[in-house]
């Protein structure tokens, strides 16, 4: 399969792979996928008191294009509101990456890595 | 200019031995004659090659010549033993027992029986790949007309116990077909003892032309096949078609070699091979598919846990070798063969083959094994399930929310 330049950018060097202290009220944990359909995604924001990211870290398992979606959202996100947040959109994801059809998958599960970060931290802030 | 990737795909196809070439290059040129011209020297040169390339064939399987049909291939081979076979005796029965891990040349030939009235079973082996021979046994069917078994899987490598299966094959008077594609100049092969009545091969599987190949046709007791290519009664009217002259002097040699140096290029391999998977075994989380005893030298096949298929594959481009996941398509869909042995999905995904060969060195072991170890430890500082296999976390026991 041949990948877009910016996917193998995103692959040879992934920004901000890492963990946050799931624990931190200040952080929200979004993990989505399953190993068997072959992608897991683990992204995590941590939010300042005025409710900017202030830092974003992933790890996932999966394709170049998978590897690739979520290191390019914990780019995005960073310095942006959580309404800013939740306003990203996958199609956004994968025109910037030139994610082929059958990889559009990849950008839709960045997408809810997103949605479910910023839901763990409002339930964990009670928000 | 890109530096071409180490090739450690020997099992898919192997280079054209130098010496082979050499000899084969005559006939293209100069002896260019068909060796079915009974009335020049052009056909009589070409027929003795041809002729000689036969007798070097059935040397390298203790077999008479005369039980050696050019075909143009191991996947013909199969096909016109296959078929041919259970046609020819099909008065006896129509059904047909092979095993699961099968190359597809054999799989689907039989499921093109099924669609012409036959039936088949599929019989399912051990988790380390062999097939157990009560399970065989007890497959035969009164009405069982032919069974077939690979001696060497492709993807795993591992040996079957043909001598054992054929016997049962003889006693249940069942025909015997033998797909020894991947066998020729690895493992021992001896028609005289072996109960196996029929038998194929491929030229390019061991360092011979593509495009060639030959099925071995058991002349006492006599087994008889329906021909699947009609036309002017080459082969003894099994199998029609000018003879590919330069192909077949090409076999001829490529077997010749196998058969002197099979010894000696083994126990390089092994070496090569032993080496190979001590380095990778250093690495944690990896688990060798299919038996290591019962199995070539030239093969290994390793799944690497909490690594993704496709990302393993874009991480390994500098090495040329097979993976168990088809990342071209949309579908993921991992090697039926490790399926077959019980393998996980995510395991099958992340599995490698690979296959060593004549011109491998040990310094292309060494750099695979290093480039295993960087980009494994890479992808799983990557892996989120590694970092929860590393807290300790029962992956399987997750509840995922599938998408």
């Amino acid at each position: 399969m041949a990948y877009s330049d910016k996917v193998l950018d995103h692959y040879e060097n992934p920004r901000n792979v890492g963990s946050l202290d799931k624990n931190d009220p200040h952080v929200g944990t979004g993990m989505v996928g399953a190993p068997a359909c072959g992608d897991v995604m683990k992204l995590q924001i941590k939010v300042s008191d005025n409710g900017v990211i202030e830092d974003a870290k992933f790890k996932t398992y999966g394709c170049g294009s998978a590897i690739a979606s979520s290191s390019l959202v914990t780019e995005w996100l960073k310095g942006k509101t959580l309404d800013q947040a939740s306003e990203i959109k996958n199609s956004a994801i994968a025109e910037e990456l030139a994610l082929p059809p059958v990889k559009i998958h990849c950008s839709v599960l960045a997408e809810d890595a997103i949605k479910s970060a910023i839901a763990d931290l409002k339930s964990k802030q009670g928000k | 200019m890109e530096r071409k990737p180490i090739y450690l795909d020997y099992s898919a196809t192997t280079p054209i031995d130098p010496r082979v070439a050499e000899k084969m290059i005559p006939y293209i040129t100069e002896h260019f004659g068909n060796p079915a011209s009974r009335s020049h020297s052009f056909g009589w040169t070409a027929e003795k090659a041809v002729e000689e390339a036969r007798e070097e064939v059935a040397k390298l399987v203790n077999a008479d010549p005369r039980e050696i049909v050019w075909t143009s291939g191991a996947t013909e081979s199969n096909n016109l033993a296959i078929k041919g076979a259970s046609h020819f005796y099909s008065t006896k029965g129509k059904h047909v027992l092979t095993i699961a891990t099968e190359h597809k040349a054999v799989i689907d030939a039989v499921r093109e029986l099924e669609r012409e009235g036959f039936t088949a079973t599929y019989l399912e082996p051990e988790p380390n790949g062999l097939v157990d021979l009560e399970k065989f046994k007890k497959a035969i069917r009164p009405d069982t007309v032919l069974a077939s078994v690979m001696i060497v899987n492709n993807e795993i490598g591992v040996i079957q116990d043909i001598e054992a299966l054929g016997n049962i094959c003889r006693n249940e008077k069942v025909i015997f077909h033998v797909d020894a594609a991947q066998a020729t100049g690895k493992v021992e092969i001896d028609l005289e003892k072996l109960p196996v009545d029929l038998m194929s091969f491929s030229a390019h599987k061991t360092y011979g032309p593509k495009g060639i190949g030959a099925l071995y046709v058991r002349r006492k007791p006599r087994i008889r096949i329906e021909a699947q290519m009609h036309g002017g009664g080459h082969e003894r009217g099994m199998r029609s078609g000018t003879l590919a002259t330069h192909q077949i002097v090409g076999m001829g040699e490529a077997f010749r070699i196998a058969r002197l140096e099979m010894k000696s290029e083994n126990e390089r391999i092994k070496t090569l091979r032993d080496k190979l998977l001590q380095g990778l075994q250093s690495i944690e989380e990896v688990y060798v598919n299919g038996d290591l005893n019962h199995r070539i030298p030239h093969n290994l096949n390793i799944s690497f846990n909490y690594v993704e298929g496709e990302s393993l594959i874009m991480a390994v481009k500098d090495i040329a070798v097979s993976s168990g996941s088809a990342c071209t398509s949309a579908s993921l869909e991992p090697s039926y063969v490790l399926r077959a042995l019980g393998r996980s999905d995510e395991l099958a995904h992340s599995s490698i083959r690979f296959s060593i060969g004549r011109f491998t060195t040990e310094a292309d072991v060494d750099f695979t094994i290093q480039l295993l170890k960087d980009k494994i430890k890479k992808l799983r500082e990557l892996s989120p399930l590694w970092e929860m296999f590393k807290d300790g976390i029962d992956i399987s026991k997750v509840e995922w929310a599938a998408h």
